[in-house]
């Protein structure tokens, strides 16, 4: 939060989400006690969530008492005691370690933070999301109040639709519709879902939104509750995310402390309540009705629809479901109104989305921008560009239903009809780069091996279509591929989009489609010359040494598993293709990059 | 009951709200191809073969989930759907041994109907096919999960007729299968032995077992796939050979439902039976009984004649003798106890006019109302 | 209770239904609980044992052939016991463009095992899993309770040396990120 509010002179936030810890900000908080104590600093320490610069974890933030802050990246433990010894103590801030700073949002790294708009995480590594206290403090839970206390649920609704949200979970249907329809739909059982089940490889928002801000969803799904007339709400949250889940149980609690979930919610005569739902580890429980099927205890296999859950959903009774990232922008929208939603992104696509920066680009981590923004505001203003200053190739958005755009659409606005038009789908908001080492083929081999491992074998097309155009795709980048191979893969693509029950078999040809689509040539490249110009196939390359560059450091011979790189030390080395099984160990390890693979 | 119109196909069809697509497309004798829709099963929309356009829709619809609107303006056939078709039937060949002259399914395998339908001799999609153990470990049920097409019939009857669930889906995805729990043969599961998944199986997936080693059922195999071949209905197919008592309609006798049996004989010896679906009271299921109960009818221990007892042994005697000797000790007994001293039992086992019959003489003839049957068998 | 990752603490003996009449009782009313009566059965025991599904099966009402379909249909199910420490690497897109094939084969080179084994001595077993979100730091596994991410082939070596000791003794946490 800023300003630190309870008279310390500094206020010092270490960023604790899964990408934080998973970088070592564990020794970084018990380094930070540690010093605090034995240095005898005046400190207020406190925990936030991830704040999305998950390419500088650990991250520190050190506020002063007006509330300017300094953001530090790269911390570990060893680095705790001059941070404090310099900033706290002597007050000087340590330039080379900064990534951001209040008063200078360009400086180093910040124009990564300085180029968005962040809405859905407005908190996100601001507040510690282990206290609703803080959530309170900066307006939290106000919009619910005012919502239960002095509207009625079809305003409620009226500003959601003016909003112009739409789906944030893929689908991209507008929300104030699909809340309109639970509503109407007669019964007076009904249920409210949150998916937090993100599946999607490359994509981890909610997770940083379920870290870092937990109570802006909960409060989300109050006010949906109350729109559309549910009591009980659930939120079906991955496994994978402990962390998340964790905080959810500590925020729902403290929830039930204040009153604001259980009965008549700020003294309305309004009830609900929310229960945590841990998913067992199915993909395929990101669609609605298997999601559903999960929750009533079956396996998570997928219905036909209609009938609609908003019809007929949870245990048969109307359900609206709604994906994290949804639910966390409504609190803004009641609290701010929905005009001013509105008057974020494009004409069919409003207010603001969060991707995931993640690949081949120089800063990795959550960037929320509003609709409009080109692909290239957002792979390079925000994300920095490539990382290794290789060439940018393609960017994958929407994960494994989505597709992949060519260098020549990066001037496409981010907007849900324009990327659909495109090729690929805003999806989930995954967005991985690739660069010219990123084999296509090899990459829409990966997305449809990940589907069809989690296809749940229920309908026809997508068990065993997306099986045999795995295995074609496998064959091709083995070398084995056939001339009518691209035509079979076309074919089988239609099919399965036409046939299948869901839209996880509905879609997962989508990365077969756009890589064809825009790469074709590395198809045929594949087949016909069995040549992998991404260096990335292992049956189609071969590895060599650059003698012009070999320092002869023999790294690459130590990591070597079949002996097949010699070499005098000093001198330039070499690798026997006989010998060489391809597996690049040593093209991560030398240094000079002096292994070439083509 | 509320009527709803709509047009398949250009044809002008009403039905009642509530019916399906495919409900009101077969009542107007339009086919659309199935595989895991069953009439007795709640529909499951796995197969995708039903898929049909409907106008304004935003996809396919399957005809066996999809209700019908009013209005609505269907179509059950065009190039596209019968591309979509054809792909669906190679796939599930992709991965099902096309050897249909050595199974007993040939000839009743929807499977078998679709690709010859599509013209589909093998796949031009090949890859990797699942090489599943034959299970034979019971004298009823034989399952071969290399044939299975994961319609899931065979769960949905078990759970939902029977109410047993011997089956669930196990694994996901290509590697799913309708199995046992970790593969246990099925004396070890609640399996009661009705055989009602083999009565539903599309494929040769779950097939019934008695007599397979009597050499009869491959008889009957060798003339199924002959009807297969010549593309002949099997009854056409016994009128030309002769054989007119192929198949008989029946009504189960073991108890008072009534279900109808259809007994396929060869030779004068009953081979399997089965039942009509949709027909009569029981719908075309069966219980073990009705099934498999049926080797008593050639069996070599059946009496043929009557036996007297003489001198504490059983003798054999001539119907005359024996009948002379039965009145004669009931007319005694009546004279000397009254017609009260005597009582009738009948089985459940006889036919209602036999048992109309016994009453009858123990009422009109012996005089007492002291008549009862053994209910159940 | 139900967070708490006990991978690498001592697990029940399926013998001993103790902890599982406890996780029934407290679902008995709950309907459609069957998933996580599963999972807190599989945090207390370390596995799906049959005697275990049959008992759940029995006493919550459900048919075995359900508990068993519902088992082998979710991936964080596992019908075998798993070694102390279970490593998962993870294979989401951002980790498999940074090279998390390599890693995996190096962690089962390392180990001796094929992905889905286990140690004969029970230590560790290998599991390759769907993206963990953590994909800043790819490519990532996770060992017991600890992640470790920007792992290279070369930083495995080190990485399982931690957790090689004597069982029970608890590795620094991931601080491998260098």
């Amino acid at each position: 939060m800023s300003g630190n509010g309870n008279g310390h002179a500094y206020k010092v936030v270490l960023g604790y989400g899964t990408c934080g810890i998973a970088a070592g900000a564990t020794a970084v908080k018990e380094a930070l006690e540690q010093e605090v104590e034995s240095g005898g600093y005046d400190v207020d320490l406190d925990i936030a969530g991830c704040m999305g610069l998950c390419f500088k974890e650990p991250v520190v933030e050190i506020f002063d008492r007006d509330g300017c802050s300094v953001v530090y990246g790269d911390i570990t433990a060893k680095k705790v005691p001059q941070l404090l010894e310099e900033h706290v103590g002597k007050g000087q801030v340590i330039e080379d370690w900064v990534v951001k700073k209040s008063e200078d949002p360009n400086a180093c790294d910040g124009d990564f933070l300085a180029n968005q708009l962040r809405v859905v995480l407005r908190n996100c590594g601001k507040i510690n999301p282990e206290s609703i206290e803080e959530y309170i403090e900066i307006g939290g839970y106000e919009a619910a109040r005012k919502a239960l206390t002095s509207m009625t649920p079809e305003e409620v609704i009226d500003e959601v639709s003016t909003s112009g949200i739409r789906g944030r979970g893929g689908a991209g249907f507008p929300t104030g519709t699909k809340w309109g329809f639970a509503r109407k739909s007669p019964g007076d059982e009904k249920y409210l879902i949150c998916n937090a089940d993100e599946g999607d490889p490359g994509a981890f928002m909610d997770r940083s939104v379920l870290e870092g801000d937990p109570h802006t969803v909960l409060e989300g799904m109050i006010l949906a509750g109350f729109a559309i007339g549910a009591r009980q709400g659930y939120i079906y949250c991955r496994a994978e995310y402990p962390l998340a889940l964790k905080r959810l149980d500590i925020a729902i609690e403290e929830c039930h402390q204040k009153g604001f979930l259980g009965e008549n919610i700020f003294g309305s005569d309004w009830s609900f309540d929310v229960k945590v739902k841990k998913g067992a580890g199915a993909f395929v429980c990101g669609e609605e009705t298997a999601m559903m099927a999960s929750i009533e205890g079956q396996r998570g296999m997928p219905k036909p629809r209609p009938p609609f859950p908003a019809n007929s959903g949870l245990w048969g009774k109307p359900t609206n479901i709604n994906n994290v990232e949804t639910f966390a922008a409504i609190p803004w929208i009641i609290a701010e109104g929905g005009e001013k939603y509105a008057d974020i992104g494009t004409e069919k696509s409003k207010g603001t989305k969060v991707f995931c920066l993640a690949g081949k680009v120089r800063r990795t981590g959550l960037a929320e921008v509003p609709m409009g923004y080109t692909l290239r505001q957002v792979i390079f203003d925000v994300g920095g560009g490539i990382a290794g200053g290789r060439e940018f190739k393609a960017v994958q958005m929407g994960g494994p239903s989505g597709g992949c755009l060519p260098a020549e659409k990066l001037d496409t606005q981010v907007d849900y009809d324009q990327i659909t038009a495109a090729g690929a789908i805003i999806g989930s908001g995954g967005m991985i780069v690739a660069d010219n080492r990123t084999c296509m083929v090899d990459l829409a081999r990966y997305f449809l091996s990940f589907t069809q491992d989690e296809s749940c074998g229920k309908c026809t097309p997508c068990r065993i279509g997306t099986k045999r155009m795995l295995e074609i795709l496998e064959r091709i980048c083995e070398g084995k591929g056939e001339p009518e191979d691209i035509e079979k893969l076309q074919i089988l693509a239609g099919d399965i989009k036409d046939a299948s029950l869901c839209a996880l078999g509905g879609t997962a040809p989508n990365p077969v489609l756009t890589t064809l689509r825009y790469f074709k040539d590395e198809y045929e490249d594949h087949i016909l010359n069995h040549k992998c110009a991404a260096g990335s196939c292992p049956a189609l390359i071969t590895l060599y040494i650059d003698a012009e560059t070999c320092t002869g450091c023999a790294a690459c011979v130590k990591v070597c598993p079949t002996d097949a790189i010699t070499g005098e030390k000093k001198e330039p080395h070499v690798i026997d293709a006989e010998a060489c099984i391809r597996c690049k160990m040593c093209l991560s390890r030398c240094p000079s990059e002096s292994i070439i693979a083509e | 009951m509320e009527q709803i119109k709509v047009e398949i196909d250009g044809l002008a069809c009403e039905a009642p709200k509530g019916s399906t697509i495919l409900d009101i497309a077969r009542a107007n004798g339009i086919d659309i191809p199935t595989l895991c829709y069953d009439p007795r099963l709640s529909p499951y929309g796995a197969c995708r073969l039903c898929l049909v356009e409907v106008e304004g829709a935003r996809a396919l619809l399957p005809a066996c989930c999809a209700k019908a609107d009013d209005g609505m303006v269907i179509q059950t056939t065009n190039e596209k759907l019968e591309r979509i078709r054809k792909t669906l039937v190679e796939l599930l060949v992709s991965d099902h041994p096309m050897e249909c002259q050595g199974c007993s399914k040939s000839g009743r395998c929807e499977l078998q109907r679709l690709a010859d339908k599509y013209g589909i001799t093998e796949s031009s999609f090949t890859g990797e096919v699942h090489e599943y153990d034959l299970h034979r470990e019971n004298p009823f049920v034989m399952r071969d999960y290399n044939k299975c097409i994961m319609c899931g019939r065979c769960i949905r009857i078990c759970r939902e007729v029977q109410g047993v669930g011997v089956y669930d889906f196990v694994n996901r995805g290509f590697k799913a299968v309708p199995g046992t729990p970790y593969d246990r043969p099925m004396q070890e599961t609640p399996c009661e032995f009705c055989g009602q998944c083999i009565s539903t199986c599309p494929t040769g997936a779950i097939k019934a077992r008695p007599y397979e080693d009597f050499g009869r059922v491959a008889a009957l195999d060798m003339l199924r796939n002959a009807c297969a071949y010549f593309k002949m209905p099997e009854e056409d197919m016994m009128k030309a050979l002769g054989l007119e008592s192929w198949v008989t309609r029946t009504t189960c006798a073991y108890c008072g439902c009534g279900c109808q049996l259809d007994i396929h004989v060869i030779d004068n010896k009953i081979v399997e039976i089965t039942s009509p679906v949709m027909v009569g009271s029981g719908q075309g299921n069966l219980c073990v009984k009705g099934r498999f109960g049926y080797d008593f009818v050639s069996s070599s221990e059946r009496l043929t004649r009557p036996l007297i007892k003489k001198k504490g042994k059983f003798e054999e005697a001539e119907w005359d003798e024996a009948l002379s000797l039965v009145a004669k000790k009931l007319g005694d007994t009546k004279k000397k106890s009254g017609p009260d001293s005597i009582g009738v039992l009948s089985s459940a086992r006889a036919t209602n006019e036999d048992n109309y019959l016994i009453q009858k003489f123990a009422r009109a003839v012996i005089g007492t109302n002291n008549v009862d049957h053994c209910a159940r068998l | 209770m139900e967070h708490e990752c006990t991978c690498s603490t001592k697990f029940a003996d399926v013998d001993d239904l103790r902890p599982l009449e406890e996780i029934i009782e407290r679902y008995g009313s709950e309907k459609g609980a069957l998933i996580p009566l599963l999972q807190e059965a599989q945090d207390a025991y370390g596995y799906l044992d049959e005697k275990i599904m049959r008992e759940i099966a029995k006493r919550a009402g459900y048919q075995f052939s359900q508990v068993f379909g519902v088992a082998t249909f979710f991936a964080q199910f596992r019908l075998k016991p798993i070694g102390e420490y279970l490593i998962k690497v993870c294979h989401g897109t951002a980790c498999h463009v940074a090279g998390a094939t390599q890693i995996t084969d190096e962690v089962a080179n390392q180990l001796g095992i094929k992905e889905g084994e286990t140690t004969p001595d029970n230590k560790f077993t290998l599991e390759s899993v769907m993206c963990l979100g953590a994909c800043a730091l790819a490519p990532i596994m996770v060992v017991g309770d600890d992640t470790h991410g920007k792992l290279k082939p070369t930083s495995i070596k080190k990485v399982l040396k931690h957790y090689a000791g004597p069982s029970g003794s608890q590795a620094s946490e991931g601080d491998d990120a260098e």
